[in-house]
């Protein structure tokens, strides 16, 4: 490896040393603030890295490529990991336990998924995915000694597991077809491979299986609202966020440069799935009274309609405006869902039991304004009402659906919508009604407020003033 | 920049009222009283406009010959661009909007009592979204007004609503944002399509004027816009989310509704709609007039049979608006002016009937007409003001709706005499039932022991202003003819120019 190869991938290099010296820190002394604290600076000299790191253009090595697209998405994933930081610090002040080794999993996760932007190669996509899975596990079960969260972390283990063994032996196949494992080259041989047809398509569907489970595209989907309930609140949002948002990363790049459009199975097998995604977690989700699982089928909806970029990426024959459109989606799904963890996050900050009952925010516009409105403004921008990331991402859906003419997936795009509207409102009314009890005196977790203003103000910016990033994403391939 | 600080003044001044509310609970009121005034006289003062600006007719193509135009970019990444423009229909929109607006704040002085502050930023911000609406060229931004100004709308339902605000709010929203969906869905299709012809993404209403998409996708295109502005207008079958959200709605709530926002459906199929898809709503004409039809004599009965007031004024709304769409897709000028007419009759008129009507809940704390009688015994002001306010409804001649609905079916004559026949039905269901609502609320015995307020200056006062724009534009509708004559002679020029250059179907002739 080069000097310019390991100057490229120094936002990686960055992160372990951290990891290593938190460990090293939490060894010599327990403190959580000045855990928490070490996480941030850690997490900021990361993203401070990466300037660095483009100073020498794009390199593509034989498990990493660092281009324009990974740092992309590693800003993303970086910017979670640090918003997921300042909300569990706030989140676990007033819970007991040792919480420092909370962060470590933290950072560790945030790696894996470091791992998985920059993968182009199925050796650094199985490593990345498994750090960042068996991070999660722990994270999931960590600071409660309930049992929802041990549920939530074996359910997880066991099935996520399962699914990682299936991609495995999907991968597998495909290397018995096609002779590589790299993704680049795996694309050039797959035209040529045509006598290998019935491997292919047996590895395809396995690795989509496998990859469909982390993503809870239906039918892979159930274990999504146990796990997201089960989780304390910063750990189910960084779930639902970088967990989600890096594995659709690195799907999006196998999908682009092993060049799977080719294959219209395939592209008809993702477009069943969304359909189903799309109608299946937005009628679920109609009946929840736990905001949590709400949120978990709302995710499992928006990925089905993410995965009509896909498809329509594949119908255009791998065009670069479904990728634009794709990521635009990711970063509006993010930051939006991230939001909405934030504010439930904060509001559950008392060390008291987490405020997942939609009736626990019965009332919330007069006891707690700013958050009632930072959450109005993320349900929104979930519903995908104008002047929010939200729309924009589904006008690019739309956009996108559209340039491939795809109408059975985009009327079950509006159908989906029309359903979403009837649960992100109703929480909005709960909001809205007159409190009940007199509210109690709180500490205001000023932390968490800010995280959660500044992701709402980004997802109004997004929402507003989308060029720059348009300008950024419209050309990565 | 008359035109954004249009929509400025009211989002600030809906800001400024909601932090007033800390100083003292009635100064909300004042200050959106005030807000939409001075955004009407500001109006006023800055644009400056004189008969002869009015009277040029504008090219539909070229915003610089409108009244005002404003554009500044906003996405290049899609040929998105922030830009309002104003002629003489939107022009008469916009002051009916920010009139009713007043007039809505009056209505709403008592009858809101808690959270004024955010009640008033609300109403604002309503009104600045349909102002949105009724300026923005620009595709994209139209349909972001178009979804936006919902958001207010719904919390002034769900929050200060009646007994059934929950149901009525949601129904509301989800009507009106499935709709827009499709019309999302048909604006992107539109616009892509005449990317692949033109090599570029425009959203702009003046760049897909031309646009040479034809055949069966222009066909659905046309319903995706016609769906959502149907759903708003409110059309038979799709009406059923407006007798909700107009009962439940608080007073103002309900005025806003009835006034403006349904008229931004009928607004919606006059500006975009049919010049938009000519050959397409030609074709598609016989269907919408006969559901036109079909819903002036639908609303009419359902009125009939209602003992809710605000349900029964409801439904005449889906009547009387029925017009529109008749008056629209009849589609020459004569009929296209009764429309118009009939969207600022209408608006005055049912205005003011919700008003009595959120006023006789005040007193009587029921909306139901059978447990009230007599109430002219009373309240004699109130009485004679719902009389006049009845009768304008039916159609009294002299009165603005009189000249609106005869305009709309002597055009409609000449297309289709069948409609016209059907529709003038109204004039005799209309009236039975309007006559019967005054007989089971103000006439009759008055009831024992029963003490009402009548209406006091600040009612009446609001009532003077629509009973004297009902007289004036039922006596003398002269000048907003004046003011509507050159939009609807450019439209209908390029509607025909449009037909003519593809004159092989042969519905043609339908809107010579």
């Amino acid at each position: 490896m080069s000097m310019i190869e390991l100057q490229a991938i120094l936002p990686i290099i960055v992160l372990t040393v951290v990891i290593v010296l938190l460990m090293l820190v939490i060894a010599f002394r327990r403190a959580h603030g000045l855990t928490a604290g070490f996480t941030v600076a850690g997490l900021l000299c990361t993203l401070l890295s990466i300037p660095v790191a483009m100073a020498v253009g794009e390199q593509t090595m034989s498990l990493l490529s660092v281009d324009r697209y990974g740092i992309f998405f590693t800003v993303l994933l970086l910017g979670v990991a640090l918003a997921s930081t300042l909300l569990s610090w706030e989140y676990l002040r007033h819970r007991s336990g040792r919480n420092e080794e909370f962060y470590l999993l933290l950072l560790l996760a945030t790696l894996g998924a470091l791992v998985l932007a920059f993968a182009n190669h199925v050796v650094s996509l199985l490593l990345g995915m498994e750090l960042l899975g068996v991070s999660l596990y722990a994270l999931i079960s960590y600071p409660e000694k309930g049992k929802l969260p041990l549920e939530a972390a074996i359910k997880y283990l066991v099935l996520s597991g399962c699914a990682s063994a299936i991609l495995l032996f999907g991968f597998a196949l495909l290397y018995a077809a096609l002779g590589s494992m790299s993704f680049v080259e795996m694309g050039e041989r797959l035209s040529a491979a045509a006598d290998n047809q019935v491997l292919i398509l047996a590895g395809t569907a396995l690795v989509l299986t496998g990859v469909g489970f982390k993503l809870s595209v239906v039918p892979f989907h159930m274990w999504t609202p146990d796990v997201y309930q089960g989780a304390p609140l910063p750990v189910a949002g960084f779930l639902a966020t970088a967990s989600k948002g890096a594995i659709f990363a690195v799907l999006l790049r196998f999908f682009m440069e092993a060049q799977l459009h080719q294959y219209n199975t395939l592209l008809v097998t993702l477009g069943i799935l969304a359909v189903a995604s799309m109608l299946v977690g937005n009628l679920l989700a109609l009946q929840q009274q736990n905001i949590k699982r709400l949120l978990a089928y709302s995710s499992i909806a928006h990925f089905g309609y993410l995965l009509i970029t896909l498809v329509a990426g594949g119908v255009l024959g791998g065009s670069n405006f479904a990728v634009e459109a794709a990521s635009y989606y990711v970063v509006a799904y993010v930051v939006t869902t991230l939001a909405a963890f934030a504010v439930l996050s904060v509001l559950s900050s008392d060390g008291e039991d987490e405020k997942q009952w939609v009736a626990d925010l019965t009332g919330l516009f007069w006891r707690r304004p700013l958050l009632a409105g930072l959450m109005t403004l993320a349900l929104l921008s979930l519903a995908g009402i104008p002047l929010t990331a939200g729309f924009i991402g589904k006008f690019y859906v739309f956009a996108s659906g559209i340039e491939g003419a795809l109408w059975i997936l985009l009327g079950a795009l509006v159908l989906g919508s029309a359903v979403g509207i009837y649960y992100y409102l109703r929480v909005i009314y709960v909001m809205t009604l007159p409190e009940e009890n007199k509210a109690t005196e709180y500490a205001i977790p000023w932390l968490g407020e800010t995280v959660a203003v500044l992701l709402a103000v980004l997802v109004v910016w997004l929402g507003v003033f989308p060029q720059p990033l348009m300008a950024y994403i419209g050309e990565f391939f | 920049m008359i035109l954004v600080n249009l929509i400025l003044i009211l989002l600030v001044g809906g800001v400024i009222a909601w932090i007033s509310e800390r100083q003292h609970p009635n100064l909300p009121r004042w200050i959106a009283l005030l807000v939409i005034l001075f955004d009407l006289g500001y109006f006023f003062a800055v644009a400056d406009l004189s008969w002869s600006q009015i009277a040029v007719v504008p090219n539909p193509y070229d915003a610089t010959t409108w009244l005002f135009h404003y554009k500044a970019e906003w996405i290049p990444r899609f040929g998105i661009s922030f830009e309002l423009a104003m002629d003489g229909l939107s022009l008469l929109m916009v002051v009916l909007t920010l009139v009713l607006g007043a007039i809505s704040v009056s209505s709403s002085w008592t009858d809101i009592k808690q959270r004024t502050g955010f009640f008033e930023a609300n109403l604002l911000w309503t009104l600045a979204g349909v102002i949105g609406v009724f300026l923005a060229l620009d595709l994209f931004l139209f349909f972001l007004f178009w979804e936006v100004m919902l958001v207010p709308m719904y919390l002034m339902i769900a929050i200060w609503g009646h007994e059934g605000r929950s149901y009525a709010s949601m129904k509301f929203f989800i009507f009106t944002q499935v709709s827009g969906l499709m019309m999302l869905f048909a604006i992107l299709a539109l616009v892509v399509l005449n990317q692949h012809n033109t090599g570029v993404y425009s959203f702009s209403y003046f760049d897909l004027l031309g646009h040479n998409v034809g055949g069966d996708i222009a066909y659905w295109l046309m319903l995706g816009f016609f769906i959502a502005f149907f759903v708003k207008l409110p059309g038979f079958p799709v009406h059923t989310w407006l007798p909700d959200a107009h009962t439940q709605a608080p007073t103002a709530g309900s005025v806003i509704l009835a006034g403006i926002l349904l008229k931004t459906g009928a607004y919606g199929l006059i500006r975009f709609v049919v010049p938009l898809f000519p050959n397409e709503a030609m074709a598609f004409s016989p269907i919408a007039l006969a559901l036109g039809a079909a819903g002036v004599i639908y609303g009419a009965i359902l009125a009939f049979g209602q003992d809710d007031f605000k349900r029964m004024v409801a439904y005449s709304s889906v009547s009387h608006m029925g017009f529109v769409l008749l008056g629209v897709f009849a589609w020459n000028t004569l009929a296209l002016q009764g429309a118009v007419m009939q969207m600022i009759a209408h608006g005055l008129s049912t205005a003011a009937l919700f008003m009595i009507a959120g006023s006789l809940q005040e007193r009587l704390h029921t909306r139901d007409m059978s447990k009230m009688g007599g109430l002219w015994h009373n309240m004699p002001r109130m009485g004679a003001v719902a009389m006049f306010f009845m009768l304008a409804s039916v159609g009294l001649p002299g009165l603005g709706n009189f000249v609106a609905e005869f305009m709309v079916l002597i055009g409609l004559f000449k297309v289709a005499p069948w409609a016209a026949v059907v529709s003038a039905l109204v004039l005799i269901v209309g009236a039975i039932y309007l006559l019967i609502m005054m007989q089971r609320t103000f006439q009759g015995k008055p009831k024992e022991g029963l003490r009402l307020s009548d209406y006091g200056g600040r009612e009446m006062l609001t009532m003077a202003v629509m009973i004297v724009g009902l007289v004036w534009l039922g006596l003398y509708p002269q000048p907003v003819l004046d003011t509507a004559q050159p939009v609807l002679d450019s439209l209908t020029r390029l509607v025909v120019e449009v037909s003519a250059a593809a004159s092989t179907t042969d519905i043609a002739g339908a809107f010579q």
